[in-house]
């Protein structure tokens, strides 16, 4: 079959809304799309990791120390079912490894932001993972099998744990003036770098109209966006907050919220490893990862032995 | 209650707690993604078995389960000295973990017998996780012990450092004593025999060797720990101090 008519056929299935499996041949752009997208998802996770367990031993209860812990190892699990639906591709977990520590790989900005207080963990749960699941539900339905089923799984938890971080702000704006205030100036810090998580505005996004057509991407940047502030500024109504836009105000004729332009200079400086914390959030995975040398060594080490003991004693069998 | 029974079980929240928090210390961090998430695990259990121990001694002294890890000062925790060492490097951890895994395993097991009837459902609850982590310490020690000449060395190395630490757990305090008269604590005698057979056996399989004339270091039971649990407890207790009375 010539190219052409492999590409038809691929196109074909996509248009159909069939899924396209590691088996299936692809258009080399396409596994390249993904290979790049859901790596950079799996750092997310692993990175993602970071900003919160700095929050682990200081958390204030025992019950919110749990959920704590909990949920960053979900992040973990998160990052090994990305990687293995990376691997499914034909590129192996220590390659994509060796990209984000060498910073070839990117991962999401938004990490790159310093956790200040306890209530950065509630805002951390309520607006970026918040954030995150708009654009998860929306990947369920994406065109590779092995991407989708994976979204799926990591949507129920992302859920849940969007649900606890709005717990702890909903129980510290009901506590003393300090917490209050810890809960507004958490929610300044965090509002507008949550909404750059979305990516710039359709306009300047380059790749996404072959991402679309893929159905890679199922919705665009901007629709993204909208729904996430749609959703979540009568949220922050609950909580008592004020969200940090003066432009931000529903429009009866559109049915949604207007808000403020985005600072798309500071979500580039982040980008480019300008932010408050691109160093040390890289420091520490490269660290983890030399560190752990010794570790993995040892491991393989022990495995070769044991295997060449059950070889020797079947031969002496 | 009488007071060494209390004293019984703030000893085995404290020795999971403050253990739990070291754990914690690693989450993100650790030298494989499985084994960061296999760690987070168990500091998941034992900080989860600790707070079972404190909602019972709240219940008891109309008390809330957080003003015990949260509000007590280190003179007043009970746990021995081993679960309060620094982290070192993952060699460090999985043999202080695995000592910990030794003696929490077989007194749990023990303790399912305890005439009182919480503590008994508390260690039956508990003790399947405690053989789940025995078992994955036990794995990790033979492993790094019988892997390459540097791991060999730094298992090694860690034997040598951390096993003053580990005799603290057979030795009864008063409140111990107390309670094993009461047939609410276990003989330490038949927990150590146990816990003994199953480390030097693992010891064995990890091509390690036991140094001798080993100085037994104690005091954590009677609330004289080392140096590192104030910084633990600086850490822990920081926002339950710094806004006292409210709720998280």
């Amino acid at each position: 079959m010539s190219t052409h008519s492999l590409e038809d056929r691929f196109q074909h299935l996509i248009d159909h809304e069939e899924k396209i499996e590691a088996r299936d041949w692809m258009p080399d752009a396409y596994r390249k799309t993904l290979i790049r997208q859901i790596s950079q998802h799996a750092h997310s996770e692993v990175v993602g990791m970071l900003p919160e367990s700095n929050w682990i031993t200081r958390a204030p209860s025992l019950k919110r120390k749990l959920a704590l812990l909990a949920k960053v190892q979900d992040e973990g699990g998160h990052g090994l079912y990305l990687y293995s639906a990376t691997e499914t591709l034909g590129i192996s977990r220590d390659e994509l490894i060796e990209q984000l520590l060498t910073g070839k790989a990117k991962y999401s900005s938004i990490f790159n932001y310093p956790t200040l207080s306890w209530a950065d963990i509630g805002a951390i749960g309520w607006l970026v993972d918040g954030a995150a699941i708009m654009n998860q539900v929306a990947l369920c339905r994406t065109s590779y099998g092995p991407y989708a089923r994976a979204m799926v799984r990591i949507c129920k938890e992302e859920s849940f744990h969007q649900r606890q971080g709005y717990d702890i702000l909903l129980t510290m704006s009901k506590g003393s003036d300090e917490q209050k205030e810890m809960v507004q100036d958490a929610v300044n810090r965090w509002w507008w770098p949550s909404l750059m998580m979305f990516g710039p505005n359709d306009e300047a996004s380059p790749n996404s109209a072959q991402s679309m057509k893929w159905k890679i991407k199922r919705l665009s940047n901007d629709e993204l966006r909208q729904r996430f502030v749609d959703a979540t500024v009568p949220q922050a109504e609950i909580l008592g907050i004020q969200l940090p836009d003066p432009l931000l105000q529903y429009n009866e004729a559109r049915g949604h919220y207007d808000f403020g332009p985005i600072d798309w200079e500071e979500f580039f400086e982040v980008v480019a490893g300008n932010g408050p914390c691109n160093k040390e959030r890289l420091a520490a995975r490269v660290k983890a990862h030399e560190i752990g040398a010794w570790v993995r060594e040892a491991a393989t080490a022990y495995a070769e032995k044991q295997k060449n003991k059950i070889i020797s004693t079947v031969s002496v069998a | 209650m009488q007071q060494e029974i209390k004293d019984f079980i703030l000893m085995m929240a404290d020795n999971s707690m403050i253990l739990g928090h070291r754990l914690g210390e690693w989450c993100g961090h650790g030298p494989v993604l499985e084994q960061d998430i296999a760690l987070t695990n168990i500091a998941l259990d034992i900080i989860g078995e600790a707070r079972n121990y404190y909602a019972y001694l709240a219940e008891l002294e109309g008390k809330k389960e957080d003003d015990y890890p949260m509000l007590r000062n280190e003179r007043l925790f009970k746990n021995v000295l081993l679960v309060e060492q620094s982290n070192g490097n993952w060699g460090d951890t999985m043999m202080r973990q695995f000592m910990f895994d030794c003696w929490h395993y077989f007194h749990l097991e023990q303790m399912t017998n305890s005439r009182d009837e919480r503590l008994g459902a508390i260690a039956k609850k508990s003790i399947k996780e405690a053989n789940y982590h025995l078992s994955f310490s036990s794995k990790w020690v033979i492993r790094l012990g019988d892997g390459t000449e540097e791991s060999h060395q730094k298992m090694q190395n860690a034997l040598d450092s951390l096993l003053p630490y580990f005799d603290e757990f057979f030795i009864p305090s008063d409140f111990e004593s107390y309670c094993y008269n009461e047939g609410i604590n276990p003989d330490l005698n038949i927990v150590k025999t146990k816990a003994k057979t199953k480390f030097n056996e693992v010891i064995d399989l990890a091509t390690l060797s036991l140094p001798q004339n080993i100085f037994t270091k104690k005091g954590g039971k009677s609330g004289i720990h080392s140096e590192h649990l104030g910084f633990i407890l600086t850490e822990m207790q920081y926002l339950q101090r710094a806004y006292p009375g409210v709720t998280w």
